[in-house]
């Protein structure tokens, strides 16, 4: 219903933008002429074009339009799937899928074959005349096996009659497909059939009730048939693939094929058996002969016309179950891009090309589910409300060692086997936050611990960062003592840090952020500093005749002079992290957004892997406008002065 | 005793090169407080190296020069220094700006808003004490640079081509406000200056300088600024007096030019 929606309000808008765009093309003409920026300018009905484009090909390509306005269609495109599967096999021994009867075509190849073989055998240097003789015959003989088969009169009665069968089956099919009822299902078969189709849920991902809990639904075609028409598929294909097999399993043998070929096999052996190791040309070329008639043997030829009957059968029943497919056809040709259901056989898979598009409705759905905080993602929500006493805080902040250098002991227990409190104990407790105090909400999740850790570091960055480039462009000691140290490690692409950090401080957050550290620290000391040295050599003066000491010049003109660059250094330095966060979470950790995102690859999550793509960008997003807000808040004078 | 003196000034710089250039030499002059200084000279004559060394940026490389009997060696307040571009800190407003020299000394806000106030009106800039400075014109951008620069009640006023970006008529308003606070506050000033008639105009007395090595070529008594107090700036320039003046100074800093155009020749 919902992608139904939307799919109409979507193609409404590409149209109505169209129109009204093309309309506005044809006043533009008059006032702009080609080259002229301010022909760029607006436009916002394009940018609703392209938008609904991106999503009518992500709806259009996941199937997830015939989702929404043929929902029961890919379980009966499932059932057609089974029903062309059984009748391939058939259908390939007819001029109905190939040009030839399969019969002449495999005369005609093994023809060729002996031909060759024999060519071969008269021209070879390493043969002698005898052996080419012996050898010679036996390809005369196999080539004398062939019209065995094919003689109507020498095909046994008993075979004839299994045809004939089989033909009569195919055609009470066809009788049978057409009336409405088929395939007289009981209501005992209907019941089972309703709990099976309850079972498996529908096309997509839904939560099901199977036996005693709840299970997620993957995100293949359901494969029950859920409609009459389906089960009509579903019976017919049942019972053809039962026809299929028991042709297969005939073979036209009559007593003078089954002598000749035993006679040449024996003959063949025996003559292969007297040669000798020198004489090893001889004997392959025995035995490809043998191979050739092994194939004949099996390859079920018959007469000319033994199969004809069978094949009208054949193809008065496709034809019907074309007919009886009506509008499926269509849906499935114009509704199933990349790929159809029908191409994967009775399997149903939805795997194929346009798999790496998960329908967008199974994404938001999966996204729903995610974002319950009980449901979450390795059992941690994505974003969620945590209550903490503010003693854990506390004892975070305060280190224990402020309790260690207070004068006296910890207290020890006494005779009676109890603790008596004392002041450095109580310290202690407090230090190490072993007490009770209100509790305050503190967010957790993925998210946050990503969005945690790029604020850390960055933090960190910027605090030590900018103070030590603003030094670097005003003083030479530290330009020269720093230079080398950080032209050292900057150059380094941050994820190839990232391993020997991970190593070092281990997978959990201290590792990351340092990481992130890293990254932020040369980005913040190279603007600071681009800051510090280009700051107008005339206002320094003019702050030094105002009267302004050394450090009033730093804090009140060079710091201030410099925010336009170590802002635009923050805003480098937010991507950079934001990039490097996702790939140092994906080497290793056990929370992030980008831990999400490696384990969802790990077992194929399309939905999961996308809905972390789009968190990301998201965030990157939220991140870059909050920035340039505070940039444009900060520093109005930039571009202008 | 409260002169600016000079006595054998020397300033030599050294190229990347490795070439030395004399920027001044053996520069002797006195100025007696509250007069008015213009300096003139083709460009490279050492003008803006002097206006630094009196600022206290620049240590002159032999000789000194004292204010007030104190020698110079250093940036102080009482040299008060306006800049070409206004050099104002584009972070702060106008009465911020006004205020920098104030707040770097710590004194009360309350009292130093009052003075603020004042002297935005001495420089015509009356409610604009809000205004981001980087939304002012180049005009009202120099108010405030004198504005800022006069607040501290400097000694010395240096001023470093303080109208040269400034648009012809702009510039006018400006050189009588510049006469007008000279007349009010009584300041000594050195004013540096690319443009004759404002030189003539503005200068009680006039140095023309010549380059290579820097010196004073022509000193003048000029009687043009007192003028300027009572009549108009227009029509003083009518005056015969002051165009002979001019046409004397323009062909002398002509022929200097020549001349350095021929040595490099």
């Amino acid at each position: 219903m919902f992608t139904q929606i939307i799919t109409i309000l979507i193609l409404v808008s590409i149209i109505g933008c169209i129109l009204y765009g093309r309309r506005l093309i044809k006043t533009e003409k008059v006032d702009a002429v080609f080259g002229n920026p301010e022909r760029a300018k607006g436009g916002t009905h394009w940018i609703i074009v392209g938008s609904s484009a991106i999503l009518l090909v992500w709806l259009y390509y996941s199937w997830d339009i015939a989702k929404g306005f043929y929902p029961k269609s890919a379980n009966e495109l499932c059932q057609v799937a089974k029903i062309n599967e059984s009748l391939l096999g058939l259908k390939y021994q007819f001029p109905i899928e190939e040009r030839e009867f399969k019969s002449t075509s495999i005369i005609k190849i093994e023809n060729k074959n002996l031909k060759k073989i024999s060519l071969e055998i008269q021209n070879s240097p390493d043969l002698s005349n005898i052996q080419k003789t012996v050898l010679v015959d036996f390809i005369n003989k196999t080539n004398k096996l062939i019209p065995l088969l094919t003689n109507d009169n020498l095909m046994e009665i008993n075979t004839k009659i299994k045809i004939d069968e089989m033909t009569d089956e195919i055609r009470l099919l066809s009788t049978n497909f057409q009336k409405k009822d088929y395939p007289f299902e009981t209501t005992e078969q209907k019941n089972e059939r309703q709990k099976a189709i309850a079972e498996q849920g529908s096309w997509g991902i839904v939560t099901v009730s199977a036996g005693t809990g709840s299970i997620e639904n993957t995100i293949e075609v359901p494969l029950v048939p859920e409609t009459d028409r389906g089960l009509k598929f579903h019976a017919a294909a049942e019972q053809l693939k039962k026809i299929n097999d028991k042709f297969f399993k005939l073979r036209n043998h009559n007593p003078q094929f089954k002598n000749a070929i035993k006679e040449l096999k024996s003959e063949i052996k025996l003559y292969r058996k007297n040669l000798d190791d020198t004489e090893e040309v001889a004997s392959t070329y025995a035995k490809n002969i043998v191979k050739i008639a092994r194939r004949i043997e099996f390859a079920s030829i018959y007469p000319p016309n033994a199969l004809n009957e069978m094949q009208n059968a054949i193809i008065e029943f496709d034809n019907l179950q074309k007919t009886e497919q009506g509008g499926l056809r269509l849906i499935d040709i114009l509704l199933f891009p990349a790929g159809t259901i029908v191409a994967s056989g009775p399997s149903c898979s939805e795997q194929g090309s346009g798999r790496w598009l998960p329908k967008p409705s199974d994404t938001l759905n999966k996204f729903i589910l995610m974002s319950k905080p009980s449901v979450g993602y390795k059992n941690i929500p994505l974003l969620w409300i945590d209550m903490m006493d503010v003693s854990q805080i506390i004892g975070f902040i305060l280190p224990d060692w402020i309790a260690d250098v207070l004068p006296g002991e910890y207290p020890v227990h006494t005779k009676d086997g109890v603790v008596k409190q004392n002041f450095k104990g109580k310290v202690l407790k407090i230090v190490t936050g072993d007490f009770k105090l209100f509790k305050i909400p503190v967010p957790y999740g993925h998210i946050w611990d990503s969005f945690l850790r790029v604020f850390l570091g960055l933090v960190f960055g910027i605090l030590i960062g900018v103070p030590l480039g603003l030094f670097m462009g005003l003083n030479r000691f530290a330009k020269g003592f720093f230079d080398p140290l950080i032209e050292l490690y900057r150059p380094v692409p941050p994820l190839a840090w990232a391993p020997l950090i991970i190593s070092v401080l281990g997978i959990d957050n201290t590792g990351k952020v340092f990481l992130l550290f890293m990254v932020s620290l040369s980005i913040m000391i190279i603007s600071a500093r681009a800051g510090a040295s280009g700051t107008q050599l005339s206002k320094i003066h003019a702050a030094h005749s105002l009267g302004a000491s050394k450090r009033q010049i730093l804090r009140y003109v060079i710091f201030p002079n410099s925010l336009p660059e170590i802002l635009t250094g923050i805003r480098v330095a937010v991507g950079m992290c934001w990039g490097t966060l996702v790939a140092a979470e994906f080497l290793a950790g056990t929370t992030g957004i980008g831990f999400v995102e490696n384990v969802a690859k790990k077992y194929f999550q399309y939905e999961v892997i996308w809905i972390t793509i789009f968190i990301m960008g998201m965030l990157g997003l939220l991140f870059d406008v909050t920035l340039r807000k505070i940039i444009d808040k900060t520093i109005p004078w930039r571009g202008k002065g | 005793m409260s002169d600016l003196i000079s006595q054998n000034l020397n300033m030599i710089f050294k190229t990347p090169k490795g070439e030395i250039v004399h920027a001044l030499k053996d520069l002797n002059f006195k100025l007696k407080k509250g007069e008015l200084l213009t300096v003139l000279g083709p460009s490279g004559c050492g003008k803006t190296t002097l206006l630094n060394i009196a600022a206290g940026f620049l240590r002159p490389t032999s000789g000194n020069i004292t204010l007030n009997g104190k020698e110079i060696d250093g940036p102080g307040v009482e040299r008060g220094m306006v800049f070409q571009q206004g050099a104002l800190f584009e972070w702060l407003t106008v009465a911020e700006n006004v205020n920098f020299g104030l707040r770097m000394k710590k004194k009360d806000p309350i009292e130093t808003s009052k003075k603020v106030d004042e002297w935005l009106e001495i420089v015509g800039l009356k409610g604009f004490g809000n205004t981001p400075t980087y939304q002012l014109s180049g005009g009202m951008q120099q108010r405030v640079a004198l504005a800022r620069c006069l607040i501290n009640n400097p000694d010395l006023i240096l001023m470093d081509e303080p109208l040269g970006a400034l648009d012809a008529l702009t510039r006018e308003k400006m050189q009588s406000l510049v006469l007008k606070i000279w007349k009010e506050t009584g300041k000594t000033i050195i004013l540096i200056t690319h443009s004759v008639e404002e030189a003539l105009l503005l200068g009680e007395r006039l140095y023309v300088m010549a380059p290579r090595p820097g010196r004073i070529h022509k000193e003048y008594n000029l009687p043009f600024a007192e003028m300027g107090l009572k009549e108009d700036l227009r029509e003083i320039k009518k005056n015969k007096d002051f165009s002979s003046k001019r046409e004397e100074i323009l062909s002398m800093i002509w022929n200097m030019e020549e001349e350095i155009m021929g040595k490099e020749n």
